[in-house]
């Protein structure tokens, strides 16, 4: 079965922002999935945190802390080789799910 | 050490929720510079960024709870929680720890000595399959031996070995040494390596004294080599005989007894030359351990089917010696099985009895746990009524008891680590190797700490249901009062119940071990050993041959005799109560078929010098005792004690002048009746004896018995300087005769020691458990009786009301303690001579100590509860 809830989706998302965009803040990987999405995803932030940190402990990801372009400090995000191969498992069980989903709905 | 610590945290915990601020922070004040370039007015700007974010403290909230490090510093804080209140109530926790520490030790200790004696296998290769051939008695005979190890189609092979004591000289002059002969099977069949050189081999014997090697123990290497490995090839003189040492047995080896720690083993065929006689072509001569390593395919049913044919073509073709021949697989370690079913027993029941006594702690402490819980209510209560989860107060509570547990575990795991060391470094018997190998292993430890984490969870949950149903308002509306139903016997009273009893079998135990121990040192030995020096003696290891001995031994007396303040001398050849006595079937003067069948009696025979009987304060009944006379040429006699002439003539007087035969060529004179006495054990049924003249029946190892009117330790350099002056080569022990008893007293002082000291720690918790119930009791009641005192109430009925409950179970454990202590003693009887449990004596100790227990614990919470003055506890509150 494929592991899929919110809190799944949204791991999902944020490993998915810093496989494609590297090093990222917090406020960032929120734009990031607003923008790549079509505005179609909107994450509350309040709650991008505690996943983050959570993931963190997990050591998918890592943290610093660095200036932004308007010289603000922020804390950064990249992820790590765990990281890398937590996104794959997530990618594929995502599959799984909008494809199992997709069928349910086709089925006649 | 407590207060950086706390810092640490404080500033951990700041440092974690700085940052997670200003992580939001920061994000807060991108979104506002995205906002105003995206043309928003600053404040504007600024409402945007939080309404997009949501509930920073909820969100700084959820991000600490992810942290595991924070986590964990709430168990941290639990903890530290737990560690303050307990020091709020040092009187609780050090009540509790102690409680605790003193039933771990106990446990741990006996746990330690059956997981030696009993459970830990022998430290040899496959131990399992190692077995004690025993015939009827224990010991073989080496004919009987060498048929077995022949015929047997069961074992990968049989060795046979005896216990000697040899005089060892390394140049200068000799010393005494423990020796094992064995057969060359013997290292292989305990399945070995040598650590240095070999081992015997079966190619080395040729016969008698064809094989003059020793293997030395590595301690007795280590200590009189120094650990120097060229030793292998050198020689050295034992009893006066040249011997090639040829090996070293490996660290940890010391044969197959687990008692009895040897110096070197040599070869059984070499026995004249150790012993000075030669007994292996005797087949009625058992007096060698047979120790068999069973085939990895052959089931024991099958061994002993064969060992069954084996004893049958024994019995038919040696009719004389083997009649009756069977042979028996017994679990070897313990004397073959001879020490063992008595040594089990003992060590079971004593694990059972520390069992006990943890019972009764955790009773205790259950009961502790309980009455705090009670007393926390309001507090419970309070943090109930401020949103604090039921089990997060339970965690809290068990915290405690955990900490509690866990701190008394470690103290009684130190206290019992010393109490073994102390055990296992522990000579017992000062004239033999005994040692108790009792350290400590991995397994006690775990025993221990398991022990006290499930007494912390069995008494940290005692309070579970009183937490689980604590309801908010219930204690902040009132005070604190007793609870209101009241049930007629409540866990907590039972648990005490059983703990005053448990705590009166042990008293009961201990009281009757003791008193058997002192009847021990009292009863009626056929000898006075006070004011007695008994020196052994083995001219053997001097080099005296057989017929040079005799003269010897009596120059040895009558250099005693003569020497001030001696006033009787004589030898034997065994000492009465030391280790090793002839057992002998005596036949009927005109009997020619000397079949064991038609023995008129089975005896102990003793050899002893003139002297002897007056040296040892032996009682002559009737007739007369030894002269010189009485030597090779004179008429064959003997000496029998009362036993003798009751069993085998009827009387004393019918014994005097009546014969009995040893065999076809030994037919001796009844001359003298001694009195009865013990002579292999103090438990023993009475046994008939013999003696013969030593003249007549020659030893050539015995033990001189000289008796004093003076102060013995004056006697003793006389005796040292007589003894060097008649040969500076003889080596000898020399000690009191009481002193030489130690080991017959041995198991009876083992026995009152271990017993004695349950029996306290047992009286210790039960007056701690009396004290405890008894004091809360008081206090829970101390406003009802402060009105009861207003009214008028006498200070009778107040004590009755106050102390009733907790004096009302204590008679009821007490007295079914008592009961079942009787019954306990019963057991005590195999060990400890003349334990019984129907001594007046006991009985009444008993009953005075439980009162005397009582009283004490309830003296205290008495004075309490009359000292109340009324009028200031109803102004409290």
């Amino acid at each position: 079965m494929a592991r899929n809830d919110f809190q799944g989706s949204l791991d999902l998302l944020v490993l998915k922002t810093l496989a494609q965009r590297g090093k990222l803040h917090g406020y960032g990987i929120a734009l990031h999935i607003q923008k790549a999405s079509d505005d179609l995803l909107r994450v509350e932030e309040g709650s991008l945190y505690p996943a983050l940190h959570r993931m963190e402990q997990s050591r998918w990801i890592s943290s610093e802390w660095a200036l932004t372009e308007t010289n603000r400090n922020a804390k950064y995000y990249r992820l790590t080789a765990t990281g890398r191969k937590q996104l794959q498992e997530a990618e594929e069980s995502f599959e799984q799910l909008v494809k199992g989903v997709r069928a349910m709905l086709k089925f006649a | 050490m407590v207060l950086p610590r706390r810092i640490a945290n404080l500033f951990f915990r700041s440092r974690v929720d700085r940052e997670i601020a200003a992580e939001i922070e920061a994000h807060i004040a991108l979104r506002v510079e995205d906002n105003i370039a995206a043309g928003m007015p600053p404040s504007e700007a600024r409402r945007d960024a939080l309404v997009r974010f949501g509930n920073p403290t909820a969100a700084k909230e959820q991000v600490a709870s992810a942290d595991l490090a924070l986590s964990l510093t709430s168990i941290w804080a639990d903890l530290r929680y737990a560690l303050r209140q307990l020091r709020r109530s040092p009187g609780f926790a050090l009540t509790a720890v102690l409680t605790l520490a003193v039933a771990i030790c106990a446990n741990a200790v006996v746990f330690s000595v059956l997981n030696a004696l009993v459970l830990r296998p022998l430290n040899l290769p496959d131990p399992q399959r190692l077995y004690t051939i025993e015939q009827q008695e224990l010991l073989n005979s080496y004919p009987d031996y060498r048929d077995l190890r022949d015929r047997n189609r069961s074992f990968d092979g049989i060795a046979a070995y005896g216990i000697t004591e040899a005089g060892l000289n390394l140049g200068g002059s000799p010393s005494q040494v423990w020796d094992i002969e064995c057969t060359a099977d013997y290292f292989n069949v305990m399945g070995i390596k040598p650590y240095l050189g070999r081992f015997f081999q079966r190619s080395d014997e040729h016969g008698p004294d064809s094989a003059p090697y020793v293997v030395l123990s590595y301690p007795y290497w280590k200590t009189q080599f120094q650990g120097d490995r060229d030793v292998v090839g050198r020689t050295v003189q034992i009893n006066r005989h040249a011997f090639t040492i040829i090996g070293v047995a490996p660290p940890q080896f010391h044969g197959i007894e687990l008692f009895f720690w040897p110096d070197l083993w040599t070869p059984l065929v070499e026995q004249s030359e150790i012993e000075g006689a030669n007994t292996l072509d005797e087949r009625y001569m058992r007096n060698l351990f047979l120790i068999g390593r069973l085939r990895s395919d052959v089931t024991l049913a099958q061994a002993q089917a064969d060992l069954y044919s084996v004893a049958d073509y024994l019995k038919k073709t040696y009719s004389t010696d083997d009649d009756g021949m069977l042979f028996k697989l017994t679990q070897p370690g313990l004397g073959g099985n001879y020490l063992g079913p008595p040594i089990r027993a003992f060590v079971t029941g004593l694990m059972l009895l520390a069992g006990l006594i943890l019972l009764a702690a955790c009773a205790n402490l259950g009961g502790l746990f309980s009455a705090r819980a009670t007393d926390r209510a309001r507090e419970i209560a309070l943090r109930v009524a401020l949103g604090s989860t039921r089990r997060r107060i339970l965690r809290q509570l068990l915290t405690e008891a955990v900490l509690i547990s866990l701190t008394g575990g470690m103290a009684g795991i130190a206290g019992s680590v010393a109490v073994l060391r102390a055990l296992s470094k522990w000579q017992p018997i000062s004239t033999f190797p005994i040692r108790v190998p009792v350290n400590p292993d991995a397994r006690t430890y775990a025993v221990a700490v398991a022990l006290a984490l499930m007494s912390g969870f069995l008494f940290g949950l005692a309070p579970l249901r009183q937490v689980l149903a604590t309801a908010p308002w219930y204690v902040v509306k009132a005070a604190a009062s007793a609870s209101p139903t009241r049930r007629w016997f409540t866990i907590r009273e039972a648990l005490l119940v059983v703990q005053i009893a448990v705590c009166a079998v042990l008293l009961t135990g201990s009281l009757v071990a003791v008193r058997g121990l002192m009847h021990s040192l009292h009863s009626k030995l056929g000898f006075q050993p006070e004011s007695t020096v008994v020196i052994s003696t083995d001219l053997n290891m001097a080099g005296y041959s057989a017929n040079r001995a005799p003269a010897m031994q009596r120059r040895m007396l009558d250099a005693f005799a003569a020497l001030p303040g001696v006033t009787a001398a004589g030898m034997i050849d065994n000492l009465p109560l030391t280790f090793g006595t002839d057992e002998v079937s005596v036949y009927g003067s005109d009997v020619s078929d000397f079949r064991p069948s038609h023995a008129l009696a089975d005896t102990y025979a003793y050899a002893a010098s003139p002297g002897y009987f007056q040296a040892a304060g032996t009682v002559l009944l009737a007739g007369r005792t030894f002269t010189w006379a009485d030597d090779k040429s004179a008429i064959p006699v003997a000496v029998v004690n009362q036993e003798f002439a009751r069993k085998v003539f009827g009387s004393v007087e019918n014994a005097i002048g009546g014969h009995f035969r040893l065999d076809a060529k030994t037919r001796l004179e009844i001359v003298g009746v001694v009195e009865n006495g013990k002579y292999n054990s103090l438990t023993e049924d009475q046994w008939a004896v013999y003696f013969r003249p030593l003249l007549q029946a020659p030893s050539i190892s015995t033990w001189n018995v000289v008796r004093t009117d003076r102060d013995l330790g004056q006697l003793a350099p006389h005796l040292y300087r007589t003894l060097r002056g008649l040969d500076s080569a003889l080596p000898f022990t020399l000690l009191a005769w009481q002193k030489d008893l130690d080991a017959s007293l041995f198991p009876a002082r083992m026995a009152a020691i271990a017993l004695g000291v349950l029996g306290l720690l047992g009286a210790l918790l039960a007056a701690t458990g009396i004290f405890g119930m008894a004091s809360y009791s008081v206090g829970k009641r101390l406003k009802e009786m402060g009105i009861r005192m207003a009214l008028g109430a006498g200070r009778t009925e107040l004590l009755r009301a106050a102390l009733g409950p907790a004096f009302r179970l204590f008679i009821i454990g007490s007295a079914a303690g008592l009961v079942l202590g009787m019954a306990a003693a019963r057991v005590l009887a195999y060990i400890v001579y003349e334990a019984s449990p129907r001594d007046p004596f006991v009985l009444a100790s008993a009953v005075l100590a439980m009162l005397l227990l009582g009283i004490t614990a309830t003296w205290l919470p008495a004075r309490h509860a009359l000292n109340i003055d009324p009028s200031k506890l109803m102004r409290e509150e």
